[in-house]
């Protein structure tokens, strides 16, 4: 295959992964680097940096609106990547120290979980506006706009979410993901945030939380600019289109698509990966 | 900085979201510039990244980046809009940390001083 038919097939794959990854609320990343690897028999090394790249366009894309609309909880947000990019830089410096195989088994597996975290409703929870200790020494408690004018809100169990924080830098390092999963669970499930908070404050942490894991890539030649540009502007171009056509699509039939391609990719790569032939 | 509304948490929301957007923008505009250039010059090259070899040393530094870059070499110029992309988030929290310090939120500073300090070890002394 010549670079320029390369370049048109895995751009216009990534196109596809961004709109879905957006429409779905799931992000593209997680998609991308099975893409690659099955599809286009790109090692996984070169797939993961790739992929990691694209989510710090995606992310910081969005974010940018976001944070203008006040849902945001920057303090959290800038709290946590504490956490985050510790995880991103141990999951960096682990990467070439892990065999291939279970790369692929391990990332079979986050796949797996995703999927089934679609397929779940979401659990609303009540928003708590008692008072934590954490929280208060932090003053991390905050507004966010709701139908009803500005809603305040309490933050709790800041040392658990920090924990699993830590652990999603890792993943996203590790996997060229943005494991937006562990964040949000991690912040709407654990640190009780308003489910809108939670998305948002996790989409604006993943871009700092992929540009740790991409500077190390960097450094270490993991970076192939070749592969790397068509993966990137189709993601954020697919990326951008789903945010304007979000209002009017029907999202439920295209998370069944989603969730289906995931737990065939899912398969695929713990079936390689035990194999051993990634 | 005499002006505190300009450095209230509102004020600083709207900076950062019009500034995460402007280095998308950049980065985005600069790898576009660079993959014309690379696919008008190797188009027609093989495609395979089936077997890992890691990329030359003057695509891994920046300054190795930036001389390839002004030589007009594609691939570096591809590789400097990758590497505006990775500035974004990281002028951010520095943006984030010049926030706090005016508005003396002393818990803020060493906090956004932390994660920058992280990522700048990241980029420049990180291992893989």
């Amino acid at each position: 295959m010549t670079t320029l038919t390369f370049t048109l097939l895995v751009g216009a794959g990534s196109f596809g992964g961004g709109l879905l990854g957006a429409l779905t609320g799931l992000g593209g990343g997680i998609i991308v680097v099975p893409m690659l690897t099955l599809l286009f028999h790109v090692d996984l090394r070169y797939a993961i940096a790739a992929s990691l790249v694209s989510i710090i366009a995606t992310s910081s894309g969005a974010a940018s609106a976001y944070v203008r609309e006040g849902f945001t909880n920057v303090r959290v947000g800038i709290l946590l990547e504490i956490a985050t990019v510790i995880g991103a830089l141990i999951g960096a410096a682990l990467s070439s120290h892990i065999p291939k195989s279970a790369l692929a088994v391990l990332f079979g597996a986050v796949l797996l979980f995703t999927a089934y975290r679609s397929t779940r409703p979401r659990e609303e929870h009540a928003l708590l506006t008692t008072p934590d200790k954490w929280s208060a020494r932090l003053r991390l408690d905050s507004t966010y706009p709701a139908a009803d004018g500005e809603q305040p809100y309490s933050v709790h169990n800041v040392p658990t979410g920090f924990s699993l924080m830590f652990i999603a830098g890792i993943l996203s390092a590790l996997l060229g993901i943005g494991s937006g999963i562990i964040k949000v669970l991690a912040m709407d499930q654990t640190m009780r945030l308003p489910f809108k908070v939670s998305t948002t404050t996790s989409n604006f942490m993943i871009g700092v939380t992929a540009a740790a894991g991409t500077g190390v890539f960097l450094r270490a030649g993991q970076i192939d600019p070749t592969l790397t540009f068509p993966v990137m502007l189709g993601v954020l171009a697919g990326a951008l289109l789903g945010a304007r056509i979000l209002a009017r699509t029907n999202t439920d039939r295209l998370r069944q698509i989603f969730t289906a391609i995931l737990v065939v990719s899912a398969l695929q790569m713990l079936y390689k990966g035990l194999r051993g032939s990634v | 900085m005499s002006d505190p509304s300009r450095w209230s948490d509102h004020a600083v929301e709207q900076t950062i979201g019009r500034f995460l957007q402007f280095g998308v923008i950049l980065a985005a505009g600069v790898v576009l510039i660079g993959a014309t250039l690379l696919l008008v010059q190797h188009g027609r090259a093989p495609a395979s990244y089936a077997v890992y070899h890691s990329a030359p040393e003057q695509l891994r530094t920046i300054g190795g980046i930036v001389r390839g870059a002004l030589a007009l070499d594609s691939r570096a110029i591809v590789q400097l809009g990758l590497v505006l992309l990775v500035a974004t988030p990281v002028v951010r929290v520095a943006f984030m940390l010049i926030a706090f310090v005016v508005q003396r939120d002393t818990i803020y500073v060493a906090i956004s001083a932390v994660v920058l300090a992280l990522l700048l070890y990241g980029l420049l002394l990180g291992r893989a």
